[in-house]
This record gives structure tokens, C-alpha cells and sequence, in this order.
């Protein structure tokens, strides 16, 4: 079985983001990128399902994920996110090349293209990426592909074809019962993505990264929307102080408050 | 008189607390009374004055619950006109004060001894300006670090520091201890980052050389004793710091090494290769991971398996295409020359922060121990561990409960050598390991204080490290500048 994972780069959890001067976006030149932290427990999942069942020594064919491939679509830095993935234990990479930020819904049908030359049994997603927080793409892909799918996974158990999964909801938790193939989107606790060791991203330097770009997937990204502009959420306003209850009371009939 | 001092610390010890009767005599300083409470309240506001048994215990003790003062008033000055006010009146009174920051020194410095005065700089907290062009930021002694820190992250600065204290301590007690931290190998001491500072002296005079110049050589220059003085020649109340940019390429390494030798050989390859991106090595062995992972919840180890010794390499540097070449080609000659048996690099900020973690949460680790003995020697790097398999073999069959932990900044050859014991053994284990600890550094002309300073614990051992003449003139100083010795007493010189 062969699992498709998308890897986004994104700017750094931990940096803190500011808006461009002239409001078109946040300030991405000269700040830290990394692996979007939901596409990192997408990666860590596909590998362990391919060590898992290899682990159970199950037989051939039946059921084990053989197979990891990597694809982000972005611009050429978006291959050292590919490598991450690879020394995280993704056996071959994919990029697809586009400079311009891109909606879902165009990375959606990349990745469908994708799907369709490689023709993965499973599609793993992080559930949103950090920077844009849009949760559609998974599921925009699982529509377009005609597949069930399983958003904001915590845990994934596979037995052949036949997979069950445990998504966090608003209420609690959901058991759903589903046949691959499927795209699965990965919640925070799903899993603790493991650190890539020296090894590892030797070994990650020899693996294959194919290049494409929507052209030769024959997809056209075109937006139809536009970003009129981005700001800062307003700065909180200093508190005032009262010296008494009588002066707090006075105030909040002031403010209408009570 | 090492030994009645070592004597009397040891039966000290087995209270856990210091107390009067520590072979430490009260000098002779008038005691405080209700008039001089009402002078405070009329020098800086009732408000500023703390009485209340609740709100001094905070300032009688030490962060490391060992030492204990009995101090009766609190004050927090919002000036340096009302320090100054506060000490002409204590000088007047000959009344003993002792500074205090954020109270998060190691060695019982910040804490009063029996009744000083505690004079609080918290309340004088304000960022004052910061320079944008020659990178100069001015701000009160009692900015706390992080806050600074948080500042200037906003205008694309960084202090040139950085302590696991950083959420409490202030920039004035870093000061008063010339502090070192984790990237004293990329910024260099505390003391050269200080470019001016307003300081009182102990007849509330103040000294004004809050310059923000770079460069500056007339006469001579003063704050450079009061830097790293522990608050006995002068209170600080203002600093110009020189801060560098905020670069945005950091990159994070843990390697696991075989031997002390595999260690030195990554410092010196790390030094060799990364260069003037290094911005961090830090090392702790095997039964530091261990401690961490038993102590403290949701901590786990960074490797599989287990090796005796790790080392963090962190770069820092303005161009990721650069850096991580770099990093690549240095990766490559460590797995080449064997010195590494395993390594991980972090990918992104949350793995950043974890493998950070497990090296800064050991001091707190320590803490949920019985007994914990701490030290903080300079040594040559190559002696460094053997300092720490001396100690274990010395611990081990006489004290088979004793573990003995060693972690530091290794590439400024500081190591912080930690022994725990259960509350039992603390006696056996406190002979067994002083004064060899102290005297094994003194012969490798090593410092018994890397970064901590003197406090009130190793005022017995300076002499190891300092030679007599130069005691001698400590004395005469701190006479010219404090003659009747009322600034943090029984801290740094003893029998003053």
C-alpha cells in the first residue's frame, strides 16, 4: 500500500508574525520557516503505520504501507520541507513548484493530480496548516476524489483495507468505521512526531525528489479570490484603576454595564 | 578558620536553614526602629513600605530554600531619587540594607542575613528608550529579563543574555552578579554589553555614567567594579545595554557522545566549523536525562537508546541558505570522524523548545531531590568530567544513595556539579565532598564561582580563587566606596 502525505511550509510556530508595511501580508522575509506542526504529525503517522505493520511481520500485499511519498507544492524552499519529511522516514518527495500563495481549493486539486499519477491508497493531511487556519483542504480533496474521509484524527487503526478512526469533536470523541482508499486529517493528539536523528537525514540526502508544477499537472490555480488587505488585531487598551467600590460601581453604570 | 567555617556551615546544614547561630556574629549595625519606618513612609509612600510577616516572607528567602533572613521592612523605591533618599538615611542610622532583583540568585546573595533592610528595585521596572541605530537600549534595574527580552523581539533586538531565570530576574541583579547564561559564548560576559549605569552609593550619592557610547576610555571606569560587585559597592538603578539584532536563522543539534573525549571533539569541531554561527554548546550526561525524566511529568528522552553524555549545539545567524550549509557540511564531519554516535537536528520551534528543555529544566529536576549540594566551577575542559567521575567514586561505597550529576556551558568551560543525597547521608556526604570539590579546582587554577558569585555561601572559599593581594585591595575598595559597610554585609568579603 502506498500513502500520499502533504507537507506545508509555513512560517515557524514560534516566531511572532507581523503585517507587511503595506498591509498586501505578514512579513515572511528573513523569518523562520518550518514544517507546518499538523503536517509533521501526518508524516510521523504514515511512518509509523509503515513500521507497525512491518513490526507485526504480516505478509505481503494484505495491507501494510510500503510506501511514503512526500509532496509540497511551493516555492523551491519548499523542498528542504520535502527533505524533513524524507528524514522523518517519507521514502521519496514531490514537489509541485509555484511561487504564489495558493487557496485549498487549488492545492486540493494539486493534489488530486498528484493522487492520480501515484495513486496512494490513503491521503494523509495535517487538519489545517498554522498560518492560514482555513481546514478545507482535506476536505475539499476527499470531495473532488470521491473518498470518505476522516478529519481531525486522533487515532488511526488499520486491519487491511479496512480502517477505523477516533476523531475529536465538539461533544467528545467519534469512532468512524471506513474502507480505503481515504484521506485522513491529523489533530494535535494524534501523535508526538519523533526528531529526525543524524542518520536518518544522511540518508534523506540520497532519496529521490520529483519536480512538477501545475502546468504539467494540468491544473489551473488561477484564485478567485483577492486579498484586499491584512491588519493587526487592535492593541487591548490599558485597564483603568478604581480606588473604591463606590467609584467602580459609578463606573459601570457609566459604561452602561449594570 | 576554613574549618571552624566549614564546621559550623555543616551543622548549619543539618537544619537545612542558615541560622544566628551559624558561627556568624550580627555585626554591628543599629536595629530598626518605628522611627525609621515612618521615615520610609515619608521618603516613598506608605504603600512602598513592606511590614507585614506575609508579604516579607517572599524576601527572606533564597529561590533554592536555603537560606532564611529575618528582615522586618520591605522597600520598594520607584526612583533613584528615593534610593538615594532611603540610603543617606540608612548610612545616618547605620542601618545594614541588602539589594534585591528578582531573588533568583543561587547563593544566598539577594536574601538578608539577619535583619537588613531589604531595598526592592522591582518597582523601578521601566524600559526607558531603545536606540535603533547603534542598537543601544536604556532601562531601570528591576526590568525584568523576559520582559525586556519580549521588548525588544518586537523592534528586531536581543539582549545579550539569557538565563532559565529569565520570567524573574532583573537586569540589575544579572548586573551586580556580571551573570552568564547559555550564550555568553556568542555575546561575550555581561560585562561588556554594558555600556553605562547609574548607580547610589551607599551615602546616596549617585554616580551618573549612563553613557551610551561604545567606546568611552576616561579615566577609570567605575561600573566596571560595580559589575559583578553583588550589591556591596553600590545599588544599581539605571543601565545602558548594548543589544545585537534579532537574527532569524537558529538551528538546533543534539549529539550523542560515547566519551568525555567524543565531547571535546565535537566543542572543537563545532567551534572549528560552525564558527561564528555557534551560538549555544551546552552539555549533561546520561544521569541528568535520567533525573529529568523521573522528576518531572511529560518529560522523555530525545534518544532511543542511551548514551553517557549529550551535547547541544545551537547556531544562530542571518541567512538559513548559509547556516544550514553550514550545519550540513559540519553534520557530514561528524559522522565521517566517528565523534558523534547518534544526533538529531530540530525541525521547527516546538522541537526547538523541547530538546531546549530538557537541558534547562535539570536545575529544577534537582530541586524535588532530598539534599542537593551545588557547584560551580571554571575548569579546563579536558578536566571537567574528571571532576564529576572523582566525586562519584569518592561517593560510592561510603554513600551508595548519593548520585552525582554534571551538565554545563561547555564551551565556556563552566560546569555545574550537582550531588543529591537522601536527608540522612547529608552529613557523610558533605565531608566526603568539601572542601575536595574546592580544593581539587583551586590546584587546576580553576574558579570555585563561575557565574554565581560569592553570596553568602562561598565567602569561605574566595581565597581559592583570588590571591591574597588581591583580597586585600577587594577590602580597601569596598572601604572607600561603603566605609561603614552598611551594603549587603556578610556577602562576598567575609569578616568585614
Amino acid at each position: 500500500m502506498r500513502a500520499l502525505v502533504g507537507v506545508k511550509r509555513v512560517i515557524d510556530y514560534a516566531v511572532k508574525v507581523r503585517v507587511k508595511g503595506d498591509g498586501s501580508g505578514v512579513e515572511t522575509a528573513g523569518v523562520k520557516m518550518s514544517m507546518n506542526p499538523f503536517c509533521e504529525i501526518a508524516v510521523e503517522e504514515a511512518v509509523r503505520l509503515k513500521e507497525k505493520v512491518r513490526k507485526e511481520g504480516c505478509c505481503l500485499g494484505c495491507g501494510i504501507i510500503k510506501e511514503i511519498i512526500a509532496v509540497s507544492i511551493g516555492p523551491a524552499q519548499a523542498q528542504e520541507t520535502i527533505r524533513t519529511a524524507l528524514a522523518m522516514g517519507a521514502d521519496r518527495g514531490m514537489h509541485v513548484k509555484h511561487d504564489d500563495i495558493l487557496q485549498p481549493l487549488a492545492i486540493a486539486k494539486l493534489l488530486k493530480a498528484v493522487a492520480e499519477k501515484e495513486k496512494p491508497d490513503m491521503i494523509l493531511l495535517g487538519k489545517q496548516a498554522i498560518d492560514d487556519d482555513c481546514n478545507q483542504t482535506g476536505q475539499m480533496l476527499a470531495s473532488l476524489m470521491g473518498w470518505p474521509q476522516a478529519t481531525f484524527a486522533s487515532k488511526v487503526d488499520l486491519a487491511g483495507k479496512d480502517m477505523t478512526v477516533v476523531r475529536e469533536i465538539d461533544g467528545g470523541l467519534e469512532t468512524l468505521g471506513m474502507k480505503l482508499p481515504a484521506v485522513i486529517t491529523t489533530d494535535l493528539r494524534l501523535n508526538e512526531p519523533r526528531y529526525a536523528t543524524l542518520p536518518n537525514i544522511m540518508k534523506a540526502k540520497k532519496k529521490q525528489i520529483d519536480a512538477t508544477d501545475p502546468a504539467q499537472l494540468g491544473v489551473d490555480v488561477s484564485s478567485k479570490l483577492q486579498t484586499l488587505k491584512v491588519v493587526e488585531p487592535p492593541t487591548r487598551q490599558a485597564g483603568g484603576l478604581v480606588a473604591n467600590v463606590q467609584e467602580l460601581m459609578a463606573k459601570l453604570k457609566e459604561k452602561s454595564l449594570i | 578558620m576554613l574549618a571552624r567555617n566549614f564546621l559550623h556551615r555543616a551543622i548549619s546544614t543539618v537544619r537545612g536553614v542558615r541560622m544566628l547561630s551559624d558561627g556568624l556574629a550580627r555585626m554591628d549595625f543599629s536595629k530598626i526602629e518605628e522611627h525609621d519606618i515612618n521615615t520610609f513612609k515619608e521618603l516613598i509612600g506608605e504603600t512602598s513600605v513592606l511590614t507585614h510577616n506575609d508579604a516579607l516572607e517572599f524576601h527572606n528567602n533564597d529561590w533554592m530554600k536555603q537560606y532564611r533572613g529575618n528582615s522586618r521592612v520591605v522597600l520598594k523605591p520607584k526612583s533613584t531619587s528615593e534610593v538615594a533618599n532611603i540610603l543617606k538615611h540608612c548610612n545616618s542610622r547605620r542601618l545594614a540594607v541588602v539589594p534585591q532583583g528578582g531573588n533568583t540568585g543561587l547563593v544566598g546573595g539577594s536574601v538578608p542575613v539577619f535583619d537588613e533592610v531589604v531595598l526592592s528595585l522591582s518597582s523601578m521596572n521601566k524600559i526607558l528608550s531603545l536606540d535603533e541605530y547603534n542598537g543601544v537600549v536604556q532601562c531601570e534595574a528591576g526590568c525584568i529579563l523576559q520582559t525586556l527580552e519580549e521588548y525588544l523581539a518586537k523592534h528586531g533586538f536581543v539582549v545579550p543574555l539569557d538565563l532559565g531565570s529569565r520570567g524573574s530576574c532583573q537586569l540589575g541583579g544579572n548586573v551586580s552578579t556580571n551573570a552568564g547564561g547559555l550564550r555568553l559564548i556568542r555575546f561575550g560576559p555581561l560585562r561588556a554589553s554594558v555600556l553605562g549605569m547609574e548607580a547610589v552609593m551607599a551615602d546616596g550619592t549617585v554616580l551618573d555614567s549612563l553613557k551610551t557610547l561604545r567606546k568611552d576610555n576616561t579615566g577609570y571606569d567605575i561600573k566596571q567594579l560595580l559589575i559583578g560587585s553583588e550589591g556591596t559597592l553600590g545599588i544599581i538603578t539605571k543601565l545602558a545595554i548594548s543589544v545585537p539584532r534579532k537574527l532569524h536563522s537558529v538551528n538546533l543539534a543534539m549529539f550523542a557522545c560515547e566519551s568525555f573525549q567524543e565531547v571535546m571533539d565535537t566543542v572543537a569541531a563545532a567551534k572549528d566549523k560552525l564558527a561564528e554561527i555557534v551560538s549555544a554548546i551546552e552539555f549533561y550526561d546520561y544521569q541528568c536525562s535520567e533525573l529529568v525524566v523521573r522528576n518531572l511529568p511529560g518529560m522523555s528522552k530525545a534518544f532511543e537508546s542511551n548514551f553517557p553524555f549529550y551535547v547541544l549545539v545551537e547556531t544562530t545567524g542571518s541567512e538559513e541558505g548559509h547556516d544550514k550549509e553550514k550545519l550540513d557540511k559540519f553534520l557530514d564531519y561528524t559522522m565521517e570522524q566517528q565523534f558523534v554516535r547518534d544526533g538529531i537536528i530540530a525541525q521547527g520551534g516546538i522541537q526547538m523548545r523541547k530538546i531546549w528543555e530538557m537541558r534547562e529544566n535539570i536545575p529544577l529536576a534537582l530541586t524535588k531531590e532530598a539534599e542537593v549540594f551545588k557547584y560551580d566551577l571554571s575548569v579546563p575542559i579536558f578536566e571537567m568530567y574528571n571532576l564529576v567521575e572523582n566525586v562519584r567514586t569518592r561517593l560510592k561505597y561510603r554513600c551508595p544513595h548519593a548520585a552525582v550529576y554534571g551538565y554545563g556551558h561547555l564551551g565556556d568551560g563552566n560546569l555545574h556539579l550537582n550531588v543529591t543525597c537522601p536527608k540522612a547521608d547529608k552529613q557523610t556526604v558533605l565531608h566526603m565532598i568539601e572542601p575536595f570539590v574546592y580544593e581539587w579546582t583551586a590546584e587546576k587554577r580553576g574558579s570555585i564561582s563561575a557565574e554565581h558569585g560569592i553570596g553568602q555561601m562561598k565567602t569561605s572559599k574566595l581565597h581559592m580563587s583570588k590571591a591574597p593581594e588581591l583580597i586585600a585591595l577587594m577590602r580597601q575598595i569596598k572601604r572607600v566606596f561603603d566605609p561603614n559597610g552598611i551594603l549587603n554585609p556578610y556577602k562576598v568579603l567575609a569578616d568585614q
